[in-house]
Parts: C-alpha cells; sequence; structure tokens
C-alpha cells in the first residue's frame, strides 16, 4: 500500500528540473508510504553519460566497487554503476564482482535508488532535487504482506530500461509466481509487486508492447491495483477493474503526470491549465516519447 | 451400523436442506467446531521460585487506559473486559439498554453494532464506542460526538472479508428507519468501506475521523483473525490507538454457517502474531492497545488472553448468555422452534424466546433491562475476580503483568500457536527463538 | 458580513478545522488547499466556506447545516456522509463523492468519477458531467442527476433511490431499471436542477431506480449478488 507519482517531460526545456519537479511530487505522498522509498530516472547524463549502459545494485556495504573499472556513484542502499559497453555486459560484470548483488536496475537510461527510511530523507540521500532528465517515477512504501528491506522497495525494474509500481495487492500472485519461476524467471524478493514486474518483463521479451502486456497482466492478476509502468520510451497507467485504489493523471503539452492523489501534482508548473483526470477501471493509458 | 466419518449424520442434513431449499445455513453464535482455545493452555502459578500474593487481602489491580496515543480523552476501564459490539437490529433496544446498565455497573464499555447508536444505549453507558461500519447505517457526526471512542470496523471474526446479512423478519420500522432501508427487506451490508481501500487511504479517513471529533477520542481498528501480524502492523500504520483482533470464535448475529466455520483463525492463534506485531514496532504495552475477542467465556480465559499480550478483551456472545440467552427457563419454546436451550442459533430469524436477539416487540419485552444488567454485571465482576485469583497465583499485582512465560500448552497444537511451552517441556514447536534456549519456566537471576 | 481568511500555506488543517467547528466568523475563505486532506470536515452550524482550490479526500466531510464551495476539484469521498446543508464542487470530484450522505445537496460541477453516491442514504446529488462506473451503488434513498453520462453499473443493486440521466448509460448494475418519468418525476428534477444551477430540459432525462427483485435472498438470484 502506498504512493505513487511519475512524470513524463514532453518539453526538453523541462529536463534540467526533473528531480526537483519528481521530489516535490515525492513529498505530496509520504504519508501513504512511509516505510520506504524508491525512484528511477531516465537520461541523468550525470551518472549515465551518453553511450554508457548503467547499473543499480544493492551492494554489501563494504564492498570495493574500484575493482569494476567504472563511474560508481553511491547513494544509500544503492550503487549505481556505468560503463560504456552494453548493459547486459555491465550486469555480467557487477554480479561476476560481486555474487550476492542484488541488481534492482539496468539499461542504457535508467538509474533506480531503493532503499527503507523516510521518504524524504531518502530523496536527499538519492541527490533526487541534483537529477536531471526526461521521465521519472517514484513510490513510497507501506508494506503490506513483505518485508521492509531495501530488495522489497519499489520501483520493481526487472528488464532493460523497464520499471513498475504498484499500489493495492495483489491476490493470486503466488500461482502467477510458481508459474513464472517454471519458466526460469527468477524472483529478488518476496514482493507481490515484483510478480508484476516480472510478469510484464516477460511479455516485453516476447515483443509485446507495453499496452498489450498490462492488458495481459489485467486478465491475469487478480486483486486490487494501480500500476504505473514505464519503459525505454513508454509511460502508461493501469487499475484493476474495480479500481479501489486512486489515481489521478494529469496532462499539458508540457508534460504528462500521474500520482496517487492530487497534492503530488499540484507542486507542477501550470497545473492550474492541466487536463487532470482519474483512469477509468481496466484501462490501459499509455505514452511514447 | 457405522456412520460415516465423513458423511455424519449432520452433513447429511445439511446437503439434505440445501437441495430441498437452495439456501445455505445462516445462523449466530460463532464457531461450532473444536479449535485449539485457551482451554489447551495452563498457568504456572507460583509456589517456590515465586512468591503468591494473598487472594482478596493483596492488591491486583485491574484497570486499563485505551487510546492514550493520539486522543485528548483515552477511555479508562476499571476491569479489562469490554463488551464487543453487537448492533440495535441485531439486538433488541432492551438488550442494548442492558448491556449498557451492566458494563457501566463495573465501569467497563459497550460498543454500538451496525445501524447506528440507540438512546438507550448511549443514555445507559458510562463508556460507548461507536463503530464506523462498512455499511454507515444510521451513521451521522452527531452520534459520532457523542462516543466516547471509534471503532473503525474492518471485519469480525465470525466472517473476515465478509459483510453482513439482516433477514427482513428482523428489519422492523425502527431498525429499517435507522438504516434508511425499506422495512422487511433482507438487508446486506457491505464488506468493504464505500470511500476507502487498503491502509494508506484508512490512514487518510482515520485524520478526517479525528479532524471530524477533534482530536477528542481514541480511534480503534478492528479486524476479524487471518493476517494478523501483517494486520496490526497495518492497522498501526494507519493511525490505530488500539487494535481490536477477533478470532474466528468470534460470534455473530447471522452469516453463512461456511463462512463461520471454515474463514479465519482461532483467537489463540491470533494473538501472539498481534502481539508481536506491536512488540516489533515498540508499541506494545506503550502506546498501541490489543483488544482480543471470540470465545472469551471465563477469568482464565481473560487472563490468558491478557498472558499472551492482550491489553483488554470483548465478550459478545458470553455477555448474551448472561443476560439470559439460551436460558434453561425457555426450553419449552426452545424445542417449538426446532432447538433446545443451550443449543439456540438462529438469531437471525428474530424469535428469540429470550427476547435478546429479537425485534419482536412481545419478545423483546421478556427483558427486563435493569435486572439483565444487574445480571451482566455479576458476570463481569466474576470473570474479573477470576482472572484477578489466577494473576495473584502468578505474583501479579496488576493484571496486565501477566505474559506468556506464566503458560504452558497441554496440547502441541497450542504449543505452536500459543507460541508457549508444552507442559513439562521447553519446547515451542517451530520456534526457533525459544526453544531449548533457557528454563523459560523459571526465574532468572535473584 | 465579515469574512475570516485562512491561508493553509501557513495556517494547518487542524487550526482551520477547529475554527470552523467553533466559528467566530459566518463566512470563510481558504486559500491553498494544495490537495490537503479533511478541509472543513466537520462543519456542523450554517456557516459558509469557500475553498480556493483543489482538495484532497473528505473535503467537507459529514457536512451538517454548513455551505461548503470548491472552487476546484475535490479528492476521494467529497461530503461524505453529509447531514444537511450545501456542498459544491465547481470543477471534478474523485471517487465515492456523496458516499453515504444522508442529507442535504451535494453539487458538482465537472464530472464525479467511480461509485459518485455509494450507499447514498438520502442526500440529493447533482453532476452537472458525467459520473464514473459504479455510481449509486447500494444507493439506498435520495436522488442523483446526472446531465452527462453514466459509466457501467449504474444503480447496482439500489434500494429507493431516485436517479435521473441525460446522456447515456454505460449499463445497468443488477436490480436497477428505467422507470418511467412522471409528472412527479420532472418536478422534481427541476426543482433540483434549480438548486444546483443548471439549465437542461426535463425532458432529456430518463428515470432509473430499484426493480426490488433483490430484496429478498434467493439463491435462483445468485449470480446477481
Amino acid at each position: 500500500m502506498c504512493g505513487i507519482v511519475g512524470l513524463h517531460l514532453r518539453d526538453p526545456e523541462l529536463y534540467p528540473r526533473l528531480g526537483t519537479l519528481l521530489e516535490s511530487m515525492l513529498c505530496g505522498v509520504v504519508e501513504r508510504g512511509p516505510d520506504s522509498a524508491g525512484v528511477a530516472v531516465y537520461g541523468d547524463t550525470r551518472r549515465v553519460p551518453a553511450g554508457h549502459a548503467a547499473v543499480s545494485v544493492l551492494l554489501p556495504p563494504d564492498a570495493d566497487t574500484s575493482v569494476l573499472d567504472a563511474l560508481v556513484t553511491r547513494a544509500g542502499d544503492t550503487t549505481v554503476v556505468a560503463a560504456p559497453v552494453a548493459p547486459e555486459d555491465l550486469v555480467a560484470r557487477v554480479t561476476a564482482a560481486f555474487p550476492s548483488a542484488v541488481v534492482v536496475g539496468a539499461g542504457r537510461e535508467l538509474t533506480v535508488y531503493k532503499g527503507t527510511g523516510h521518504p524524504r530523507d531518502l530523496a536527499a540521500t538519492y541527490d533526487l532535487a541534483g537529477a536531471s532528465g526526461w521521465q521519472g517515477l517514484a513510490h513510497t512504501r507501506m508494506a503490506t504482506e513483505s518485508a521492509v528491506v531495501p530488495e522489497g522497495c519499489h520501483p520493481f525494474s526487472v528488464g532493460p530500461d523497464q520499471c513498475l509500481v504498484h499500489n493495492g495487492s495483489f491476490s493470486n500472485h503466488a500461482s502467477i509466481r510458481r508459474d513464472l519461476a517454471r519458466e526460469g524467471v527468477r524472483f529478488d524478493s518476496d514482493n507481490d509487486s515484483e510478480v508484476g514486474a516480472r510478469y510484464v518483463a516477460s511479455r516485453l521479451a516476447q515483443g509485446e508492447d507495453l499496452e498489450k502486456a498490462l492488458l495481459g497482466l489485467r486478465e491475469t492478476f487478480d486483486g486490487f491495483y494501480t500500476l504505473l509502468v514505464t519503459s525505454a520510451d513508454g509511460f502508461a497507467v493501469v487499475r484493476d477493474p474495480i479500481a479501489c485504489k486512486p489515481a489521478v493523471i494529469a496532462e499539458t503539452e508540457a508534460w504528462v503526470a500521474m500520482a496517487s492523489e492530487f497534492r503530488a501534482l499540484a507542486p507542477l508548473p501550470s497545473i492550474d491549465s492541466a487536463r487532470l483526470y482519474e483512469p477509468e477501471p481496466g484501462r490501459v493509458y499509455a505514452w511514447r516519447r | 451400523m457405522r456412520e460415516s466419518a465423513t458423511f455424519d449424520r449432520s452433513v447429511i442434513a445439511d446437503i439434505q436442506q440445501a437441495a430441498r431449499t437452495g439456501v445455505y445455513d445462516i445462523r449466530g453464535w460463532g464457531a461450532k467446531r473444536a479449535v485449539p482455545h485457551f482451554d489447551d493452555l495452563l498457568f504456572l502459578g507460583a509456589s517456590m521460585s515465586r512468591y503468591p500474593l494473598e487472594g482478596y487481602r493483596e492488591r491486583c489491580d485491574t484497570d486499563v487506559v485505551l487510546g492514550d496515543r493520539h486522543a485528548r480523552y483515552p477511555l479508562h476501564l476499571e476491569t479489562p473486559v469490554t463488551i464487543a459490539g453487537m448492533s440495535f437490529g441485531a439486538l433488541s433496544g432492551q438488550a442494548k439498554e442492558a448491556l449498557g446498565r451492566g458494563a457501566s455497573e463495573v465501569g467497563t464499555s459497550t460498543t454500538t453494532g451496525d445501524g447506528g447508536m440507540t438512546p438507550e444505549e448511549r443514555g445507559q453507558s458510562k463508556h460507548l464506542v461507536y463503530q464506523y461500519l462498512p455499511s454507515r447505517y444510521g451513521m451521522n457526526p452527531t452520534d459520532l460526538r457523542k462516543a466516547d471512542a471509534i471503532e473503525v470496523v474492518l471485519g469480525q471474526g465470525a466472517k473476515p472479508g465478509g459483510g453482513g446479512m439482516l433477514l427482513g423478519q428482523k428489519i422492523s420500522d425502527r431498525v429499517a428507519g435507522m438504516r434508511t432501508l425499506p422495512a422487511g427487506i433482507d438487508q446486506r451490508s457491505a464488506c468493504r468501506h464505500p470511500d476507502w481501500t487498503g491502509p494508506d487511504d484508512l490512514a487518510i479517513k482515520i485524520l478526517e475521523l479525528r479532524e471530524v471529533t477533534d482530536w477528542e477520542k481514541p480511534v480503534y481498528v478492528k479486524v476479524g483473525a487471518t493476517r494478523t501480524y501483517y494486520d496490526v502492523k497495518l492497522a498501526v500504520a494507519a493511525g490505530a490507538d488500539v487494535v481490536v483482533v477477533d478470532g474466528m470464535q468470534g460470534g455473530t448475529a447471522a452469516t453463512q454457517e461456511v463462512f463461520i466455520e471454515h474463514v479465519g483463525i482461532p483467537t489463540l492463534a491470533a494473538i501472539p502474531q498481534a502481539t508481536r506485531a506491536l512488540q516489533e514496532l515498540g508499541l506494545h504495552r506503550h502506546g498501541v492497545q490489543l483488544i482480543v475477542s471470540g470465545g472469551i467465556r471465563t477469568g482464565a480465559d481473560v487472563a490468558k488472553a491478557m498472558a499472551l499480550g492482550a491489553d483488554a478483551v470483548a465478550i459478545g456472545t458470553a455477555a448474551l448468555i448472561a443476560l439470559g440467552d439460551n436460558a434453561p427457563e425457555h426450553a419449552a419454546e426452545y424445542e417449538a422452534l426446532g432447538s433446545a436451550a443451550g443449543f439456540y442459533d438462529d438469531f437471525q430469524d428474530g424469535r428469540d424466546p429470550a427476547g435478546i436477539t429479537t425485534q419482536d416487540p412481545e419478545l423483546a419485552a421478556r427483558l427486563d433491562p435493569v435486572l439483565g444488567g444487574r445480571r451482566l454485571a455479576n458476570y463481569l465482576r466474576v470473570l474479573t475476580m477470576e482472572a484477578q485469583t489466577i494473576a495473584r497465583a502468578c505474583g501479579k499485582s496488576h493484571l496486565r503483568h501477566l505474559e506468556p512465560e506464566d503458560l504452558v500448552a497441554l496440547t502441541v497444537e497450542a504449543a505452536a500457536m500459543a507460541r508457549v511451552p508444552l507442559a513439562g517441556t521447553e519446547w515451542i514447536p517451530g520456534d526457533t527463538e525459544r526453544s531449548g534456549a533457557g528454563p523459560w519456566t523459571g526465574v532468572h537471576g535473584a | 458580513m465579515e469574512t475570516m481568511t485562512v491561508d493553509l500555506a501557513t495556517s494547518t488543517v487542524r487550526e482551520l478545522n477547529a475554527e470552523l467547528h467553533d466559528p467566530s466568523a459566518k463566512v470563510y475563505e481558504v486559500l491553498e488547499p494544495g490537495g490537503a486532506h479533511a478541509v472543513a470536515a466537520g462543519v456542523d452550524t450554517g456557516i459558509t466556506v469557500d475553498v480556493r482550490g483543489h482538495v484532497g479526500y473528505y473535503a467537507a466531510g459529514m457536512n451538517d447545516g454548513g455551505v461548503v464551495t470548491i472552487h476546484g476539484n475535490a479528492g476521494t469521498g467529497v461530503a461524505e456522509n453529509m447531514m444537511s446543508g450545501t456542498v459544491r464542487v465547481t470543477g471534478d470530484a474523485s471517487q465515492s463523492a456523496g458516499a453515504t450522505a444522508h442529507g442535504g445537496l451535494l453539487v458538482i460541477g465537472g464530472s464525479a468519477s467511480m461509485r459518485c453516491g455509494i450507499s447514498m442514504k438520502g442526500v440529493d446529488i447533482v453532476v452537472g458531467g458525467s459520473v464514473g462506473p459504479m455510481s449509486a451503488f447500494m444507493a439506498q434513498a435520495g436522488r442523483m442527476v446526472v446531465c452527462g453520462d453514466a459509466g457501467d453499473g449504474l444503480g447496482d443493486s439500489i434500494y429507493e433511490a431516485r436517479l435521473y440521466v441525460r446522456g447515456t448509460v454505460a449499463g445497468l448494475g443488477a436490480d436497477c431499471v428505467e422507470k418511467e418519468m412522471r409528472e412527479e418525476h420532472r418536478a422534481e428534477l427541476a426543482e433540483l436542477l434549480a438548486a444546483a444551477g443548471l439549465e437542461h430540459d426535463v425532458a432529456e432525462f430518463r428515470r432509473y431506480g430499484s426493480a426490488r427483485l433483490l430484496y429478498h435472498f434467493h439463491s435462483e438470484h445468485a449470480g446477481s449478488y
């Protein structure tokens, strides 16, 4: 149970302000999830220079990252490793050096930060305000049935440049987890939302687009959910057919934003002239870059 | 002849009834199946290693403060045995009044139910907890402000995850009026609240309730026992001052038998989960209180629930029995209804010969609220004294000083659920922390 | 008449509501709500409150006599459990607008999302735009007027509430049926539209209510429950 915010910028002039906007949005949903927080940023060249791949990873505290021969930034529980190689090669390099590492995000543009603690403090730890980019999302968590540990924090990023955040609780995730596990999918946490992320990743890997994958999720997953899912070029929102968990979408020429509550959208520029609406139950809303 | 253990006579009768009527059984009275219960626990009275308190002479206090975390006016009760929520509608006005009288006489609280607050009940209850339910029948802010505490009900032990059903026979004009419904219809109560779902939104709902009542009243959150460890943590995260956990033996006015018997976990199993959740949050016995209900009958049950971690208990079915429910004096009438004194559970159909679970004015008039109140007060005093007797024997000058280490279990099942050792051993099945870790049944140090 | 202004950029919701519950003025203006929750909840006198901006959950919740206007959008449960008085939202309302409200008038200038008027118990709700799915779910009493369209499952398990919809209905819920518009219905509809300050031809509306087939439980209806 949680708070969700996401921002997809259309106007490049806003890219340098992505982090400050996202931080102010995050502060609007702190009370919905005081246990922990995670953020994902797309296109932060400060930490992922052009032509680099980035891997976000939970490392043991004493890990000596100099062996990675890469650009390394550490922020709380998360370490971001960047190098001018293919993402899968960088993942292999990190996991070879640190077999116990948990990769929480990988891709060409994506950085993911997650950890336990008060969301406001975590935003400072991540230096979220200093981030730039074209798309980002954040999540504050009130844990339901899984542990309050960094591995259980959202976003769940389990495919290249993909992220999923969830508010609600799936009621048949254990069965879907077993099915995916039988197909060879591996899990990092006991979190129900990770099952959703793994499902979407497996569908995207089969060539489906975000919209189709989420329609599949709607048919497969039972329970209550509002999901925000992002990819290398997209931003999508879906709610379950009963739609008890809140969601507000705001759109202007310059950006598309989604949040659990309006007050998280209130700080956005030109919010007064934005088109505000709530996503209808069971319908997939998707935007492309 | 050999009766089948699988298809015994009661199963056969159920199948025959389902085939004949097309309706499942709806009834009250809570779970009838045997589940591990407080009877499977025993106290370790003092002898040489510990010293008992003198009965009747040395003090053993019983008072409890509920809801001092955020509320300006927490409840101060003289005994930790409270009266659980039961609706006007399920019960007659006289029965509600009698509950109020009996509870007030011994300084404890009573609780409204679905359908709103009646003047009889408010007038006679010194401490009245106002239930805030999914249906919001009869819910109004004036009554909310008149209450001494607010209990947000998510579920009850008899039917966690289910709503209510009050059959038409009990929807009198007065009940219908309070619930804004046509008289005589079968009335369904929702299982989810209409304007929030989940703990994140409950936090905002609790904020609203506090704002409307100017942060004066404790806010309880009541859950039916299922995933109790998580539910208690989430109730606290949402802002509850008091968490009420109702085990599967908890009674109900009316719900499907399949629900009563097959959904939820026993009270015994729920309390350690709730206690652990509060302990991990650093709030157990300090900050958030735990009220436990579901099958509390004796002072021993009260003491055992408190030893496992409850700050107070709530009784429902037992209170109705104290008022006169299932009394032998109505034996002939129970038999006329196809039941017997001691077996009557058709609280849904409004024909209760004892005049308690009915809206029929003639039947309801059989219960004298003053006499009923006195009987309930007597019973509550006995429960309190029994609990004190045990607490003194364990060397406690206050009921809340009872602890799990004062208990042992008679069965492996109860030991595993209550997380206390099997009697005469140090073995707690499945507990790696305590099993064999030390002499838990003895004292340490001087 | 003296107006007291409370700026939520500098005051807390607690300070605002404490003042509104023990009012020293008759008219209030609330600035910079910024999506805050429980704004003007629990008003129990005939004061007037104008909120300038968007509000969060449960704005004017449990209103009993107040005249509260939200000049903006409202979050979940605006005017929930209202007893009497008037609540107006000039913009849109989120889920469960007017939930379980027993009386008074709720006017939503824009549209309301899902479950508008859920379990309504006597309130009048007039929506200038459309309402989302499952609106008037288990609606017990009162009237709901929708000048736009209604989402799927309108009036599911409805009891005695009366619904008027001008536009299309995506689908009726269990036990909800279209009913004849008689003179008394046109009259009450005209009255409600006038109270809301909306001008529409009553002839453009259709009326919906309970078929009353689910008032008594039968297993043959199991699929409808």
